[in-house]
């Protein structure tokens, strides 16, 4: 089911501060297409969570609307909603077994929607084989491990056929290895479901690898939505730039002049049409090529081995944060010793910013 | 702790080994002997044989058998209400925002307020003198009933108010345990539960009961062994000669048999002691037999 954020505002009152708010979530407009799986990706207290929790209806908005379909849902109450919600510890009932647990939501349906014990069964039993614990049914949560809890958890909000399924950080509380697992799994789930899925993360490679579409929050404020790739390639500021990416993006004081841009002493890359000025450079891992020849000099501190590629550790006076770092092929990297390494740019990879606001340059 | 560093773990032990053996195990050991001493005389300091007679005795006791009803049904009465009560307010106090710590401070006053104090303010709201009938009284007059005497009147008006004191003094322990057990709930079940569709009656007996069951249970078997020893709000609501009021309790009849104006037989009161012990032994038993089915422990 499309949902539709129209506006959505959110503000708590400061708990500190006597008559002040907090705005968690400001001025969110979004149209989330039928079917489709979302990240909804940001730093913490960036109000991610908090616009999940708007959508499933547990805080009510202070101002705009939220649309399932065509049905404004801003006023209703989270059991009419339709929604299911995993939370990210899970929150299954610990007394009660896993089958006991996947059966909860469709217990507690009314009226026509009542089902008999057997249908509910069998109901809980699809959910089950979905996500492929059928065979732990009679288990309590805590004989299960975190992986299986986590499907438990998915299986019980997707019971009741969701018309929307959220996940807050799903995957925060798995270890590495199933936490790669888990996310091609929860893929397969949400296209054989077709649910139109929202998930929460901090994480924006679990972020970027599965979803159709990333929205990046900051501060409350959506700073970008898009298909991963486009958000990847095309940040439209300095913080969408910085949160994409690992290793994360090197950003250097840079300044535009006369359709270039130059780094300290160097003009490292032709930039026609760019406003003259101090800028923030923006350059990608992936973005530099090994040259001996090339116009951008760093130095050296070490290199890195990481198999396929290898990773250049340089230093460089204009660098803001740590070390500059360049994703090189491990066969170019045989001439990278020495004191200084000569790099050229690929020009797609690099983006300037303004200093003052942190927008891209167009 | 194996091996020569042992002498020290049993140094460190012995202050309490010393003090339990002392107060704890030699005199259980001590009532024992009592009990089994049949016409064991203080003064003398001998008993003419070993047997069952001052069971016997006891159980044949017509303050005894009262002693044994009261207690019965004080226990029966007052457990489930206190507790039953304590969980309606303890909800009540934990989904309200505002005031809330003042509300807490309020019902745990009696906690700490003298059993005699509290005693006193009993016998202004039910105590019948030449002057006034008391507070309750005029109420009930105010409704259209006549004036009962709840101190010296019939047994049931008495056992009223021993069980309403008794619920009233209990509760704020129990109110204290069970707020913090219910605020120890996870709130994302809560919120999980809402999500499902799950109502505030069906979240409170499928949720909230089962994750404080064990603290509900805790309650209920100390609130048992708790009623059973009453003796103490007895006296402050009737005085000490109990038997005269009809009110006494098993560990007011123990009492009495020692120390009471009829008093001087130990072996009677030893043997009543080990009659409350078996009661209360058994009962405990029963509710532990039937937690570990019922309470979820999690």
């Amino acid at each position: 089911m499309r949902v539709l954020l129209d506006h959505l505002t959110k503000r708590f009152a400061s708990r500190t501060e006597k008559g002040k708010d907090v705005i968690a979530v400001n001025d969110f407009c979004f149209e989330i297409p039928d079917g489709q799986l979302v990240g909804l990706l940001g730093p913490s207290g960036c109000g991610k969570s908090t616009t999940l929790n708007l959508i499933s209806g547990l805080e009510t908005p202070s101002e705009g609307r939220i649309l399932f379909g065509d049905r404004d849902v801003t006023a209703m109450p989270p059991e009419e909603r339709g929604v299911g919600l995993v939370f990210q510890n899970y929150a299954l009932y610990p007394h009660l077994t896993v089958e006991e647990n996947i059966l909860f939501p469709l217990q507690n349906l009314k009226g026509r929607q009542k089902m008999t014990k057997e249908a509910m069964r069998q109901k809980a039993l699809e959910a089950a084989r979905l996500v492929q614990i059928d065979q732990l049914m009679e288990r309590k949560p805590k004989e299960l491990s975190g992986g299986q809890q986590q499907r438990v958890a998915i299986a019980r909000a997707l019971v009741k056929i969701p018309n929307v399924l959220l996940l807050d950080e799903p995957l925060s509380n798995l270890d590495a290895r199933l936490r790669l697992q888990t996310r091609e799994e929860l893929r397969r789930i949400q296209r054989d479901t077709g649910v139109t899925t929202i998930f929460v993360t901090h994480d924006q490679e679990e972020a970027m690898s599965i979803s159709d579409l990333i929205i990046v929050m900051k501060d409350g404020v959506v700073n970008q939505i898009g298909k991963p790739q486009e958000v990847y390639d095309d940040p439209v500021n300095l913080f969408v730039a910085q949160f994409l990416g690992t290793p994360a993006i090197n950003v250097l004081e840079g300044e535009i002049r006369q359709g270039r841009l130059r780094i300290g002493n160097e003009a490292v890359l032709e930039m026609p049409g760019k406003p003259e000025g101090p800028v923030w450079a923006g350059i990608r891992p992936e973005g530099f090529i090994q040259d001996d020849n090339g116009p951008f000099t760093c130095g050296l501190d070490r290199v890195e081995v990481m198999g396929r590629d290898v990773s250049v550790v340089c230093t460089h006076e204009k660098m803001t944060g740590r070390n500059l770092r360049a994703i090189i092929p491990a066969e170019t990297a045989a001439d990278v010793r020495g004191e200084t390494v000569r790099f050229r740019l690929k020009p797609f990879k690099v983006y300037v910013f303004d200093r003052e606001s942190g927008v891209r340059l167009p | 702790m194996r091996g020569k560093n042992n002498w020290k773990a049993w140094l460190y032990l012995a202050p309490a080994i010393l003090f339990l053996a002392v107060f704890m195990v030699y005199p259980l050991i001590d009532v024992c002997i009592y009990a089994l001493e049949e016409n064991y005389s203080f003064a003398q300091g001998e008993a003419t044989g070993i047997g069952l007679a001052n069971f016997r005795h006891v159980l044949a006791d017509p303050d005894f058998v009262q002693a044994v009803k009261n207690t019965f049904l004080i226990v029966v009465i007052t457990v489930p209400v206190s507790t039953g009560v304590s969980l309606l307010i303890s909800l009540g106090l934990s989904s309200i925002r505002r005031l809330q710590h003042l509300f807490q401070t309020v019902y745990f006053l009696p906690y700490v307020t003298n059993t005699l104090a509290v005693g006193l303010v009993f016998m202004i709201l039910f105590r019948k003198t030449e002057y006034s009938d008391g507070l309750v009284n005029l109420l009930l007059n105010r409704i259209g009933l006549k004036t009962v005497d709840f101190i010296e009147g019939p047994y049931w008006a008495k056992m009223f108010v021993m069980c309403f004191y008794t619920v009233w003094a209990v509760m704020p322990f129990k109110i204290l345990i069970m707020t913090s057990a219910l605020a120890s709930v996870n709130p994302d079940y809560y919120k999980a539960a809402r999500v499902d569709g799950a109502s505030s009656f069906r979240i409170f007996r499928k949720i909230t009961l089962p994750m404080i069951s064990s603290t509900v249970f805790y309650l209920i078997i100390t609130g048992f062994i708790g009623a059973f020893k009453a003796y103490s709000d007895e006296v402050a609501l009737f005085g000490t000669d109990l038997n005269a009021a009809g009110m006494n309790t098993i560990v007011g009849y123990v009492y009495d048999m020692l120390y009471g104006s009829s008093g001087g037989y130990p072996s009677y009161a030893a043997a009543a002691a080990l009659i409350l012990f078996a009661i209360v032994f058994t009962i405990t038993y029963i509710n532990l037999t039937v937690s570990r089915k019922t309470v979820q422990y999690v």
